[in-house]
């Protein structure tokens, strides 16, 4: 029994030794893909509210093709479709098909940011003879910004667990690292328990970061900074 | 003549709010709008700074003509400053930030002298000791105050009162009406839309009883609260006294 013990303890260990190294990929493709779905989502978002039609409507049309086809099939379609003419590394491709893919999800969640600010608020800037972009600079998306933290940090969470699906592309990150230890050593159990738990320490650290980070920017602003 | 309006017309979807308005507001000059709710009030004094568009008739401020499909509004908006009935201050900044944003954005003033002009009006309005306050920690009438005091730092010609006491408590009205009469006494020119009649009578160099999207009558407060003409004025004011 002891020797059992033992003997999972050194398996699980040499396990996580092997999948250890590809953890910063994974980090690194999330950090990545996510800065350009927040840059690509906060465009598209802006775009999306434009009071001129068709720019809202091709953004409106951005968003329900890109959340309306699987994510895993975005990855195919950008490495294997687009890759092999644009000649895209896996990193590129991985990272551009989850940045893209979120981007729609980051672009919905900024424009009902946006629409929940109360008209009254862009009356009052536009009466003080602000631009529509000064407005959304100044007065709105920074009211804004303190409505969509918590369901954009949900999307950061969520696209952590999506970039898993970069492995199918040969990036090798945790979830590949996984597989070629099991393609190796045929414990499958055990491998694949190694790297739920290894998706569970990194998604459990990163909701306590945004709670603390929610509380910090609940307080900040609307009145009760200083009593 | 600093505003001149001709036959203004301005439509909701269906509806007609305004039928054909003319007036002509010299500098200097106080106008009070009075009027039953829906009469079209708030919308004459939104089309001014062009917050609605309206179809037909021609509004010219200061010499420039406001642009029907408010090409010119942010010229235009430089002078005309407007405070509204659910004050719209910016919940995000302090008092003093509020007052000094569209100066620097807008005006291009730099920080010292954004805030110079930005505590001088927080005296005039007698809220020099909220300046770091935010928005929620204000009353209503405060708040009201600080909102008169970000319009005026941007120097208009013109100040737009929209029901500015219309979402006060009874015991608040009172000082954001002294804070207008102070103005008044200044010569700004000014169009206010008010229910406050005795503040009407008090301010006004002129009132205008709009009903139905229709000026009925207008004259100097003595002659529409003492001796209206119409009746459908003496209606309203029988209602409302």
């Amino acid at each position: 029994m002891i020797d059992w013990i033992a003997e999972q303890i050194i398996l699980h260990w040499d396990i996580l030794k092997y999948l250890i190294p590809a953890i910063p990929i994974t980090a690194l493709i999330t950090v990545c893909s996510f800065a350009l779905a927040l840059i690509l989502g906060l465009i598209i978002g802006i775009l999306r509210i434009s009071r001129i039609r068709i720019i809202s409507s091709l953004a409106a049309a951005y968003i329900n093709i890109i959340r309306g086809v699987p994510l895993l099939v975005q990855i195919f379609f950008i490495y294997f479709g687009l890759g092999k003419l644009l000649n895209f590394d896996r990193f590129t491709a991985g990272v551009l098909a989850v940045g893209i893919c979120y981007s729609a999800y980051l672009a919905e969640i900024f424009r009902s940011g946006i629409e929940a600010i109360d008209r009254g608020q862009y009356e009052a800037a536009e009466a003080l003879g602000m631009t529509r972009f000064q407005t959304l600079r100044y007065v709105i998306i920074p009211q804004s910004l303190r409505i969509v933290i918590p369901p954009t940090a949900n999307e950061f969470i969520a696209s952590l667990k999506d970039s898993s699906l970069v492995s199918i592309i040969g990036l090798r990150e945790i979830t590949r690292a996984g597989r070629e230890y099991y393609s190796q050593y045929f414990v499958d159990f055990q491998t694949w328990l190694m790297v739920a738990l290894i998706y569970l320490a990194m998604t459990l650290t990163l909701s306590r970061i945004v709670k603390y980070l929610e509380k910090i920017y609940a307080v900040e602003g609307f009145g009760s900074r200083r009593g | 003549m600093i505003i001149e309006i001709k036959n203004l017309v301005c439509h909701f979807g269906e509806i007609e709010a305004l039928k054909g308005i003319s007036l002509n507001v010299e500098r200097g000059e106080v106008v009070v709008i009075i009027g039953p709710s829906g009469s079209g009030k708030s919308t004459l004094l939104r089309c001014l700074n062009a917050l609605e568009t309206f179809e037909c008739g021609q509004i010219t401020i200061d010499g420039i003509q406001v642009d029907r499909k408010s090409r010119n509004i942010h010229q235009i908006r430089l002078e005309v400053g407007m405070v509204f009935q659910q004050f719209n201050l910016f919940p995000h900044l302090t008092v003093i930030e509020n007052i000094m944003m569209a100066q620097k954005v807008v005006r291009k003033r730099n920080s010292g002298e954004a805030m110079r002009t930005g505590l001088e009006l927080l005296a005039m309005v007698d809220l020099s000791d909220k300046r770091d306050a935010f928005p929620a920690q204000l009353s209503g009438g405060q708040k009201q105050r600080v909102a008169i005091a970000r319009a005026l730092a941007m120097d208009p010609r013109i100040m737009l009162f929209d029901e500015v006491t219309s979402a006060l408590d009874p015991e608040m009205v009172g000082e954001v009406l002294e804070a207008i009469k102070k103005l008044a006494a200044k010569g700004m020119t000014m169009l206010i839309a008010t229910h406050v009649m005795g503040f009407a009578r008090e301010v006004a160099d002129r009132v205008i009883f709009i009903e139905n999207g229709k000026i009925i009558e207008e004259g100097p407060p003595e002659v529409i609260f003492e001796n209206p003409q119409q009746k459908r004025t003496k209606d309203f004011l029988r209602n409302i006294l």
